[in-house]
């Protein structure tokens, strides 16, 4: 018998075809006659486009076809459509403006693909986009969200540059209770505008063939189900079942892949106008420019109290930048996942809401690891520190004093809370984190002329969204459940087939080790498939930390199918009632009898059935399961973050970083350490390094990785985290989702830290060096 | 303009006419069809085309293949031994989960095995500052840290 593999440190199945350089990525796939795509992109953040020439790149040596806007206008080719519609607080449908894949007519941010070259080889059609020229009548731009309105309009349909105006709550009743609060606390900031760079740029290569009509896209993509349905029905009308989307290894995501791009669609295209596949690698100053990009909000935010430093209420106003066009997801993040996740914790009764969603001449703006959760987070975790500071009460006693403790729990922002134990991984945290040493520590900074600070942020998130028709009703697009398959082979190995997309998250151990945990099975003797429509029945894809809840839970009930025939087919060959069949790690059996089968000998039985119940019983043991959710996950913990400050540099060192979450039920500790890990590192790049800047004419000055900080090894130090297991009630694996709270919990905890430090009630993201030692001369002055 | 470039690749001779503008990376992939070693950026920040020239650590889209002219270039695929089995720094990496969509990994890998070579017994601090130009964006370097130390000691100075 096999020891059981939930919960244990299994390493990873991939490893090895990475560490050799065997791993297939998009961009290493190359095709027989393969060529190659450039895009041109706009130099301007608004423009008309008068005239393009293209006669000289068309002559370029290799060069096989340029396209611009007019030839897929020509061919009907559709614009992107966005996934989530949200209505507004008038009762009227947000703005969608049209968002063609080559610019038609005009252009609207820095970036925004003009025509394309496609030629023999990659530096042949780089060559020749250089030789297009064109014409362009420049127009003002904007790309402040507080200065969209009254700015030159992006969009005939959108005016004053508005999408949307959204709010959530009892605006009235808010009010009311601000009215008779004893204490208010205020802040206004800027969640800083981020880019993803995943490490492996957007990739995208096309075939066609005139033998059957079908397509392949190979694309570096979170969702290839997603992707393919999209680009099919809405932008290029193809039938779904004549295009083969293929997500092959893909080097991180975080958000960033979910969406359809313009490049996909059009390298698709492209690639039955020349019958020859085609293939576009973004580089990395493309990947600026054009990969989605994140958060952007500015907020005034209020907290009402009572003089026991009880919540009364919250009030929320939020200007959310969209960016130039409608990314696949971009409605829903500053809404559904933003405004709902604002009761944190806590049991705050009255909160209120509202989001202005606008167009500027920015690179669109989408989900990016956390996306919404984390912006609700700092709102909630920066006001709370703010005010017991003015309080002067501890900062983790306001929070005891306003954690809900009794599940389920219906928040005033739509949500309810199925389960958690928030005192559990507070305490925790506080004891790793030696919070208790504090004061010893913060003077031996001081005498080395350091100031040291101590910050905290107790998130919460919530995962796995669903369930489709709640979703639906809010103006989701897409059905979010998750598809799986079990193939039991005749010899009873096991292949899974499952619509959640890995890359990075290590599915292909964590997976085997749930089913073949369940099945009593040998880790060696599960293959887990993904990523591919030709093989996979549907999915629904990777983010928002849903594949184990989802994904995870799809497997589960496809694998209870096959245990279920197993044991009709296991009765058949002891001759004994189902009712009697017990199935126990890898064995059927006769309950009070030493009879048993094999799980290798039902399947052989099922796939040679010379023995077997045809009457009754279909041959073959395959069982597909769809799992759609009652309820989101709700996984949360408590982060504490120390910073010491160079009074003389205003450089930030996190000084310890103590991460306690509650995931519910883990299955692979060290993938989810390494969760943790990475999300917390994105989480202090958005608070210390990482941030877009646009001059004022648009142009994104921040546009390669050497003026756009990711942290380095020596910015983030090893981190000291644990976990609490408090099991999601509502599925039959009580996991709630990892991936992302990292990046949710940690930039309030380090700006709560810093501003401590420093004696400052806010400063903004990034707090680099020169902006905190700018901070520190305002404050001696 | 084209040449012809002539080096040893993982121990094996490799030769082709090229532009002259190719770059060592370009060779290596497009070529050689070596896809281990990838690239994810265009300013020779991220590191993830790390490869050995003569025994040192070079990002290998930063020179053209021309001045790799006669040089011993290995890349990721050169590592294990030839029977498959990881070398060292390779299974450190693999016990200490220091990878996860794998993409910068071949870059950490060559980058770690020159590091590893003069600091058979590193801190905690020499690694983070061996890894200034390799950029990771899954990991947080925490678990990278742990495998370049490990792997570091599993190897005693040589490669």
């Amino acid at each position: 018998m096999n020891a059981p593999l939930i919960g244990a440190r299994i390493q990873r199945k991939e490893d090895y075809r990475f560490l050799t350089g065997a791993g297939q990525y998009t961009d290493d796939v190359a095709l027989p006659r393969q060529s190659h795509a450039a895009f041109l992109r706009s130099p301007h953040a608004h423009a008309h486009i008068k005239n393009i020439k293209t006669d000289d790149a068309k002559k370029s040596a290799g060069v096989l076809a340029v396209y611009t806007g007019a030839d897929l206008a020509a061919a009907k080719v559709g614009g992107l459509p966005c996934g989530w519609l949200i209505t507004d607080v008038n009762g009227q449908p947000m703005k969608e403006p049209p968002y063609p894949a080559l610019a038609q007519g005009k252009v609207r941010h820095v970036g925004e693909r003009v025509a394309v070259v496609i030629a023999e080889t990659a530096a042949q059609a780089r060559d020749a986009a250089e030789l297009i020229e064109v014409d362009y009548e420049v127009l003002p731009a904007v790309t402040d969200g507080m200065k969209a309105k009254g700015a030159a309009a992006l969009h005939d349909i959108a005016p004053d540059n508005s999408c949307y105006v959204w709010a959530l709550g009892d605006k009235a009743a808010v009010d009311s209770a601000f009215a008779k609060a004893s204490h208010i606390t205020k802040l206004e900031f800027v969640n800083n505008r981020l880019v993803p760079n995943a490490i492996e740029p957007r990739s995208a290569n096309a075939s066609y063939s005139r033998a059957d009509d079908g397509y392949t896209l190979y694309v570096a993509s979170q969702n290839p189900h997603v992707e393919r349905l999209l680009m099919t029905a809405f932008v290029l009308g193809l039938p779904e079942n004549k295009v083969r989307v293929v997500a092959p290894d893909v080097g991180g995501g975080f958000g960033s892949k979910i969406y359809l791009y313009p490049e996909d669609v059009v390298v698709t295209w492209a690639s039955k106008q020349l019958n020859r596949p085609v293939k576009w690698t973004s580089d990395r100053s493309e990947a600026f420019v054009s990969d989605a990009h994140g958060r952007d909000h500015v907020t005034v935010a209020e907290l009402a109290l009572d003089k026991n430093g009880k919540f009364l209420a919250m009030r929320v106003k939020t200007t959310a930048n969209l960016g130039a066009y409608l990314s696949t997801f971009a409605s829903c993040i500053p809404t559904i996942l933003y405004a709902t996740l604002l009761a944190g914790q806590y049991t705050t009764p009255l909160i209120y809401c509202e989001v202005n969603a606008v167009f500027t001449n920015t690179t669109p703006v989408d989900a990016y690891r956390g996306a919404g959760r984390p912006e609700a987070t700092y709102v909630v975790e920066r006001l709370v520190e703010t005010a017991a500071r003015e309080l002067k009460l501890d900062p983790v006693e306001i929070r005891r004093r306003n954690f809900i403790k009794a599940f389920p729990y219906q928040t005033p922002v739509a949500l309810c809370y199925d389960t958690g134990n928030y005192e559990a991984t507070l305490s925790a945290a506080l004891d790793m984190a030696d919070v208790s040493g504090f004061e010893k520590r913060k003077q031996e900074s001081l005498n080395k002329n350091k100031l040291r600070g101590i910050g905290y942020a107790c998130y919460i998130e919530a995962c796995g969204i669903a369930p489709s028709n709640v979703a639906g009703s809010l103006g989701a697009r897409a059905g979010l459940f998750e598809a799986g398959e079990i193939r039991v082979h005749p010899t009873g190995t096991v292949t899974v087939f499952t619509g959640s997309h890995s890359h990075g998250q290590g599915h292909e151990t964590t997976f085997a080790q749930v089913v073949a945990d369940r099945l009593g099975l040998a880790l060696e003797a599960v293959e887990i498939v993904h990523g591919d429509t030709s093989k996979i029945l549907f999915g629904m894809g990777t983010y928002g930390s849903r594949s184990l809840a989802v994904g995870g839970t799809a497997i589960v009930k496809a694998l209870d199918k096959i245990v279920a025939k197993g044991r009709k087919i296991a009765a058949h060959l002891m001759e004994a009632a189902e009712a009697d069949i017990e199935y126990d790690r890898g064995v059927f059996k006769v309950a009070g009898t030493d009879k048993q089968k094999a799980f290798g000998e039902v399947a052989f039985a099922a796939y040679v059935p010379h023995n077997y119940p045809l009457d009754k019983l279909e041959p073959g043991l395959n069982e597909n399961a769809f799992y759609d959710p009652t309820n989101f996950t709700f996984p949360a913990g408590t982060y504490v973050c120390e910073v010491e400050v160079d009074r003389d540099t205003g450089a930030t060192e996190i000084a310890s970083f103590t991460a306690v979450d509650d995931f519910g039920k883990v299955i692979n500790p060290m993938i989810v350490e390494g969760q943790v890990h990475g999300g917390l590192a994105q989480g202090i790049g958005q608070a210390l390094t990482e941030g877009c800047r646009y001059d004022d004419s648009g142009q994104l000055v921040t546009g390669s990785l050497a003026d756009y900080c990711i942290p380095r090894a020596g910015d983030v130090p090893s981190f000291k985290i644990d976990t609490r297991e408090t099991p999601c009630t509502h599925n039959p694996l009580g996991v709630k989702g990892c991936g992302e709270a990292g990046a949710i919990g940690a930039p309030a905890a380090v700006m709560n830290a810093l501003t401590d430090a420093l004696g400052v009630k806010d400063l903004a993201m990034p707090a680099t060096a020169q902006t905190v030692w700018r901070t520190l001369q305002r404050k001696a002055a | 303009m084209s040449v012809k470039v002539s080096m040893k690749v993982n121990g094996k001779s490799a030769s082709a006419e090229v532009e002259a503008r190719t770059l060592l990376v370009t060779f290596i992939r497009e070529n050689l069809r070596l896809t281990g070693t990838h690239v994810g950026c265009d300013t020779a920040q991220c590191g993830a085309c790390t490869v050995l020239m003569n025994g040192r650590a070079i990002k290998s889209c930063s020179i053209v293949a021309m001045q790799a002219e006669g040089a011993d270039i290995m890349t990721i695929e050169g590592v294990a031994k030839p029977d498959g089995t990881l070398h060292p720094m390779q299974q450190a990496f693999k016990e200490n989960h220091g990878l996860q969509c794998g993409f910068c990994t071949p870059g950490m890998v060559m980058n770690a095995l020159d590091f590893a070579r003069s600091h058979p017994n590193p801190t905690e601090k020499e690694v983070r500052e061996s890894l200034e130009g390799n950029l990771c964006r899954c990991t947080g370097y925490h678990n990278i840290v742990k495998s370049i130390m490990a792997g570091a000691r599993a190897m005693g100075g040589k490669i």
